[in-house]
Order: C-alpha cells, then sequence, then structure tokens
C-alpha cells in the first residue's frame, strides 16, 4: 500500500529531525507577566492607546451606561441598531430607536441593514488598545454582528481591563471563537498611508464603565 | 522531557532517513526566470519604484523602532519567541498530530499535502464539492507560494483576493513585491487607474485620495463577502495544545472571509504550528510591532474548528510541506523556518529598498526571501537557476538579524548557503581568478610587475574611474557590482618614489616630536 500524504509528511518530519541536530530548547520566559496597575493608570493608558487608533472614548460609572449609549448613537443618526441576545436590556432604555435583537438565522446582508451594533467585551488590554470579544458569549454574540454594520458601540468594564498582553490573554477561553479589535478598521496599503475603515466598521465608540 | 535523537523506533518508522525532497521544480512561485543580478538591474532603472520604496520602508522603519522601543522587556520577548519556535521545529512530529487531533475534535477535517500541487488539488476539490464556482481569498503567503490562484482558474473557480493590496495586484495581472505591503510598489495614480479599469460599475469620477480608493475597494467586495459561500485562509497560528487557529489583519476582510461563508479553507505551512495557546502572548506582541510598527494591528481573529450557530459549519485545514521538512533537514537552514512574516528584514535591508520585492523572483523576498527561498525550492534545479543567486543578493550588513523578533541570524544563513552553493556548483570563474591571484601574489616580483599592468587599467576604465562590466572571466565579479580602475600608481612604487620617502620623513619627524601620546601609562 503506498503511504498517505498524511503518513508521509509525518516520516519526512521525522526523518529532517533525526538527520540535523537539534539540541534541547529550554525556552526563557523573563518578559514582563503578571502585571497590575491602579484603575486610574490602567484607565488613562486604554483611553491613550484607543484613541490614537482613532476609537473614540466615552467614561462614565454603571448608571450612566445607558445614557452614553443612547448619546453615542444619536450622534451618528442610528435609528435601527443591533444587539446579541444576552445583552442587558437597561443599556438600552434610553435609546428612541428600533432595536433588532441578533439570531444565527439572520443572515449577513439583513446586518448590513443595521445602522450599528451594541455589545459588551470579554477582555481589554491597556497597553495595546485591544478589546478582545468572545464570540461564546451571550452578551457579545456571533462574529458577524460586530463585523457587518459600519459602526460599533462596545462596553468595557474596567475590572477587564488587564495591563498588558500576556495578563489579557490569560483570561481568554481559547476555543471560543475570538476576536481582537484595536480601533476602527484601517488600512495602509496605499502609499502606507493610513485609512479608517475597508471592510470593517469605520467607526468604533468604547463605552468604558469605571465601577463595573 | 527526554527526547529521542536517533531516528524514531515507532511503527512509522521506515528504514534510514531519507534527506526530504525540496518543493517541486518548475511549479509555484518560488523561483523566477531570471538571476538575481539581471533582474536587479532592470529594477534599478525605475526611479518610482526607488522613490515609492525608499519612502515606505524609511517611514515603516521609523514606526518599527518607536513600537519595539516603547516595551522595556522587548529583547526578552525576542528571546522568548526564538526560543519557542526552535523547541516547536524540535517537536514538530507530536505538535502536528496533537493540532490535527484537537482540528478534529473540534469539527474540523485536516489534510495533508506532500507538495503545493497536491495542496492546490485538495482546495479546488474542496471547493467543487460545494457547487460552487468561486472563492473569496484572505491575504496569505502559502496559497502565493503554491500559485493556489492560478491553479483554481485552471478548474474554473475564480478567486477574489479582498486584501485591498492584493486586490491592486490581482487586478493589475502584477505580482506582489513585499510580503506584508505587496502593492507598495504602485502609487496612487496607477491604483485609480488600475480600478477604474478592471472594478465594474466604479465612479468615473473616482479621484486618487487613499481614503477614496479603500471606499471603492469597500464597495466592490461588499456584495461578494455577503454572497460567497467559500473562503480560503492563510494562518498565522496554530495551536496545538487547542487546534485553535488564528488570523491577524487590519482591514477586516480576513474577519468577513472567516466568519461570513459556509465553507471555510486554510491552508497553513506546517512550521506556523505553535505549542501552547499562552505563547500567543509572546507572538501577538512580536508581530505587529515588528511589521506594521503598530502595538496592535486592527483585528485578529480566533477559531477553533466549527462554533454552531457562528461562523463557517465545514471548515478544512490544509497542512502544507513543500519544501519545509527539507529545511528542517538542513541543521543551518532550518533556523528559516521559524520565520513569521512580519517582513521587518524587508523593511531595513538596503539591497531590498534599492530593487523592491520583484527581483527575488520568489513570493517570500528581501533577507528571509534570500534564504527561505532557497530553502524551499533549491538552488540546483537547472544549471542556471535562479535560486541560486539569492544567497549573494545581500550586503551583509546585518541589519535584518537586528530586526528580526525571532532572531533568525540571516546573515550566517546567507553565508551557508554561498558555501552549499559553491560547493555544489564545483569550479566558478571566480574561484579561478581568485586562485591565479593567491598565485601571483606569493611572488614579489611577479605582484609588482601585475600592479603596474594594472595601472594601464584606469585608461580603460575612463573618466567615471570605474568598470561596470569587466571581460569574461571577470564578469561574474562585475555582473552585480562596479569595479573602481586601479590607482595611477601601486603603494609600493608610490613608496619608493621622491615623494613617498619625503612623506615617510616627515611623518617619522611628527612621531618624535610627540613620543608616545597614545600610549598607555606605564609602557
Amino acid at each position: 500500500m503506498t503511504a498517505t500524504a498524511r503518513e508521509t509528511v509525518l516520516r519526512r518530519v521525522r526523518d529532517a529531525l533525526a538527520l540535523s541536530d537539534h539540541p534541547e530548547v529550554e525556552v526563557p520566559r523573563a518578559y514582563r507577566t503578571g502585571r497590575s496597575l491602579p484603575d486610574e493608570e490602567r484607565l488613562a493608558l486604554f483611553t491613550d492607546r484607543l484613541v490614537d487608533y482613532r476609537a473614540r472614548v466615552h467614561t462614565g460609572p454603571s448608571d450612566r451606561t445607558a445614557a452614553l449609549i443612547a448619546e453615542v448613537l444619536q450622534e451618528h443618526g442610528a435609528q435601527r441598531v443591533g444587539v446579541p441576545t444576552g445583552l442587558d436590556p437597561a443599556w438600552l432604555t434610553a435609546f428612541d430607536g428600533e432595536v433588532l435583537t441578533d439570531s444565527p438565522d439572520i443572515p449577513a446582508p439583513a446586518l448590513d441593514a443595521l445602522d450599528g451594533v451594541v455589545t459588551s467585551s470579554a477582555v481589554s488590554c491597556a497597553e495595546t488598545g485591544t478589546i478582545f470579544l468572545d464570540g461564546g458569549a451571550a452578551d457579545q454574540g456571533r462574529r458577524a454582528l460586530t463585523l457587518v454594520p459600519d459602526l460599533h458601540v462596545c462596553v468595557v468594564d474596567l475590572s477587564s481591563v488587564e495591563a498588558g498582553v500576556p495578563e489579557a490573554v490569560a483570561r481568554l477561553r481559547p476555543t471560543r471563537p475570538l476576536t481582537l479589535i484595536s480601533g476602527p478598521s484601517a488600512t495602509s496599503d496605499i502609499e502606507l498611508e493610513r485609512v479608517e475603515g475597508v471592510h470593517g466598521p469605520r467607526t468604533l465608540e468604547v463605552v468604558i464603565r469605571t465601577d463595573a | 522531557m527526554s527526547r529521542p535523537t536517533g531516528p524514531p523506533t515507532n511503527g512509522t518508522f521506515l528504514g534510514m532517513p531519507a534527506v526530504p525532497p525540496r518543493s517541486p521544480y518548475g511549479t509555484g512561485h518560488l523561483r523566477g526566470t531570471r538571476k538575481f543580478p539581471e533582474a536587479a538591474r532592470d529594477e534599478l532603472g525605475n526611479e518610482q519604484l526607488r522613490r515609492n520604496l525608499g519612502r515606505a520602508t524609511r517611514t515603516i522603519r521609523g514606526k518599527r523602532l518607536d513600537a519595539t522601543g516603547e516595551l522595556p522587556d522587548w529583547e526578552r520577548l525576542r528571546d522568548a519567541g526564538a526560543a519557542i519556535k526552535s523547541d516547536t521545529m524540535n517537536r514538530l512530529p507530536e505538535l502536528l498530530e496533537q493540532l490535527e487531533r484537537k482540528v478534529t475534535e473540534h469539527g474540523g477535517t485536516v489534510h495533508w499535502a506532500r507538495d503545493g500541487v497536491e495542496a492546490n488539488e485538495i482546495v479546488a476539490r474542496l471547493v467543487k464539492d460545494t457547487g460552487s464556482d468561486e472563492v473569496l481569498k484572505v491575504k496569505s503567503m502559502a496559497t502565493q507560494e503554491i500559485g493556489l490562484n492560478e491553479h483554481l482558474e485552471s478548474e474554473g473557480i475564480t478567486a477574489y483576493e479582498t486584501d485591498l493590496a492584493e486586490l491592486i495586484v490581482q487586478l493589475a495581472g502584477d505580482q506582489p513585491s513585499h510580503i506584508l505591503v505587496p502593492a507598495i510598489h504602485r502609487n496612487r495614480d496607477e491604483i485609480r487607474e488600475i480600478f477604474l479599469r478592471e472594478i465594474p460599475g466604479v465612479d468615473p469620477g473616482l479621484d486618487t485620495v487613499p481614503a477614496h480608493l479603500a471606499a471603492a475597494a469597500r464597495a466592490y467586495l461588499r456584495e461578494k463577502f455577503m454572497t460567497a459561500r467559500v473562503a480560503v485562509s492563510g494562518a498565522n497560528f496554530g495551536i496545538a495544545e487547542t487546534g485553535t487557529l488564528s488570523v491577524v489583519e487590519s482591514e477586516g476582510n480576513g474577519r468577513m472571509c472567516l466568519t461570513l461563508p459556509e465553507t471555510l479553507i486554510t491552508v497553513m505551512g506546517i512550521e506556523k504550528v505553535l505549542p501552547r495557546f499562552a505563547d500567543l502572548e509572546v507572538f501577538l506582541q512580536l508581530l505587529p510591532r515588528s511589521s506594521t510598527g503598530e502595538r496592535m494591528n486592527p483585528y485578529t481573529s480566533m477559531w477553533t474548528g466549527v462554533t454552531p450557530g457562528d461562523g463557517p459549519q465545514d471548515f478544512h485545514l490544509v497542512l502544507l510541506d513543500n519544501g519545509r521538512t527539507a529545511a528542517l533537514a538542513d541543521r543551518v537552514g532550518r533556523e528559516a523556518l521559524n520565520c513569521i512574516r512580519c517582513s521587518a528584514c524587508l523593511n531595513v535591508c538596503p539591497v531590498y529598498e534599492r530593487t523592491g520585492g520583484h527581483a527575488y523572483g520568489s513570493v517570500y523576498p528581501g533577507p528571509i526571501g534570500a534564504v527561505l527561498t532557497p530553502q524551499l525550492a533549491g538552488m540546483h534545479g537547472t544549471d542556471h537557476d535562479p535560486n541560486s543567486s539569492l544567497p549573494y543578493a545581500s550586503s551583509l550588513c546585518g541589519a535584518c538579524f537586528d530586526a528580526c523578533p525571532v532572531k533568525i541570524d540571516i546573515p550566517s544563513l546567507l553565508v551557508e548557503l554561498r558555501h552549499q552553493h559553491t560547493e555544489e556548483s564545483g569550479t566558478t570563474a571566480e574561484a579561478l581568478a581568485m586562485k591565479a591571484a593567491a598565485a601571483v601574489m606569493k611572488r614579489p616580483k611577479l605582484f609588482t610587475a601585475a600592479q603596474r599592468t594594472a595601472g594601464l587599467g584606469r585608461v580603460l576604465a575612463g573618466r567615471s574611474g570605474t568598470f561596470s562590466r569587466l571581460p569574461a572571466p571577470f564578469s561574474g565579479w562585475s555582473d552585480s557590482r562596479d569595479t573602481p580602475a586601479p590607482p595611477a600608481q601601486s603603494f609600493r612604487s608610490w613608496l619608493a618614489s621622491a615623494e613617498g620617502a619625503a612623506t615617510m620623513r616627515a611623518a617619522a619627524a611628527e612621531g618624535a616630536r610627540h613620543p608616545d601620546d597614545d600610549a598607555p601609562e606605564g609602557s
């Protein structure tokens, strides 16, 4: 019987290793991990990074969440917004437009007709201005929901903001569909000039809840 | 954990280890049609290319230095990244099997491809099984390497590139010239013309503002994203521990392709595996800061098999060898497999900056391409294999080594490949010339006579004072270098002259006035 491609490739890998020295490697992990920063410093660093990525930031205690979200949506003239199934309904009580709750049956072109989307988030990284969305969490929803509409209003609890990448990665659930967002969609493909917005949302508004 | 260093003794071992084959000759895009010096000479004549590239590489170099300088532990991250990659290569068999197991457990299907031809066939078959005759593409070096788009076309399947730069290159019928920004050789006027000519229904009043050009691409691809049933991607990382795959990007075209279609096919080189999910903490810091000089790229997607109700419900992972095991078998050259395709080495390379990517003839240009390409595809497909010129496409200045986030010692690899090439290719004109020079230098009288004769060369060099072409057998040397004309007088004849003698006397007198000025205390 002739060998399958799988057997052949694995045999080649083993042969290659047998033919060349490959001393055992100890991985040095002396880089920064396990950092913590006081709330004010994390907030300041995260905000600075988000703004640098041309995201807009709105900060307030949790009893202001609904008002901040409504203000942002109104500012963009959003009439119809989508939300994931598990989003706290209290967050949209101040918004007077139409709210559509997502479901896997809604086809992508229907999402394209939304003016925006409001979601929660799982984890963030202050040092890089990155928000991690967990597609398996009911308050963040499937990946298409935060991708197709042109405006994404993302709510971040300050307690979920970590100082650096290692601290943030440690809080992820690996087998969930994960999307890391650092600012709005961008390209530098034309003469290396940064342009916001190609295929993903062209506007990212971040609402940070300072007491949550 | 102990690891066997000899041949493995399990059931899959069938006799003595054999050197794995390179990527098959004449397939894919790992070889140009002309040797580097010849192709480079033409590219050097393209002033616009040099202007574009000069500006782009300068900008990105500056950004990268800012972004890496911001992290006090940058060097420690590089050390960790290099070690994780070397450890990965050591454990590749078990990690690949683990990755396969995990992807399968989560509802994906894993395919193995010995080379690009086989990978192309697998992808074409999978696309046909869906009944679709078109696919969306996420920018991917692996699929570029194997020439997937061309193969799909021959099978009646249309592939649409969705990354803005790849789209520009595809619409123009062009080749990518940079790993990260493949259309960097084009300026905005050209891009506008390409769009006006190639995008159906584009606004004829389209101007050259980059934001407007990007918007035109957005409008063009939007409908495709909403209706496509199949997408093909590469992968930046494949995590053995969890079966998680990851794509790092900026525009959102990747997210579109990875989530909206029903079927997703990912082609991944076997070297892209990482042992643990936590290893991403290192590479998510190294990659964006090295490649675009950003703290983080705008979007990173991670997925594991299929997720009911979210994203493609049919996921296929194609694991590609195509010469990677041949590189792995080379004690020195295997280090090139650690490359994470950030392109930092391109942007610091004085040779790349002047010639651009096309001169290298491979989808992997620049310093890493000059070592990776011969490793994957070999240097001796024919007597005049263009790949044999790649290890010489470098000044060995070492800037690429300094820039590499996983510390690949590219200059040493280039020297090793030059050595291998010389060993295999036997006697060359250059080697003969060096031998003749050595013989002359061993005999002082002959050397003096040769120097006198060389003075005549000045007359032949003309007013520029350089030779750009020497006659055979020296043409091998002059193909890629200008040769200065010999001085009017050799040092020996100058020293013997009245002027030389006077200068030496003056220098001796100067030394006598300042005895031991530079000598250390107490000497």
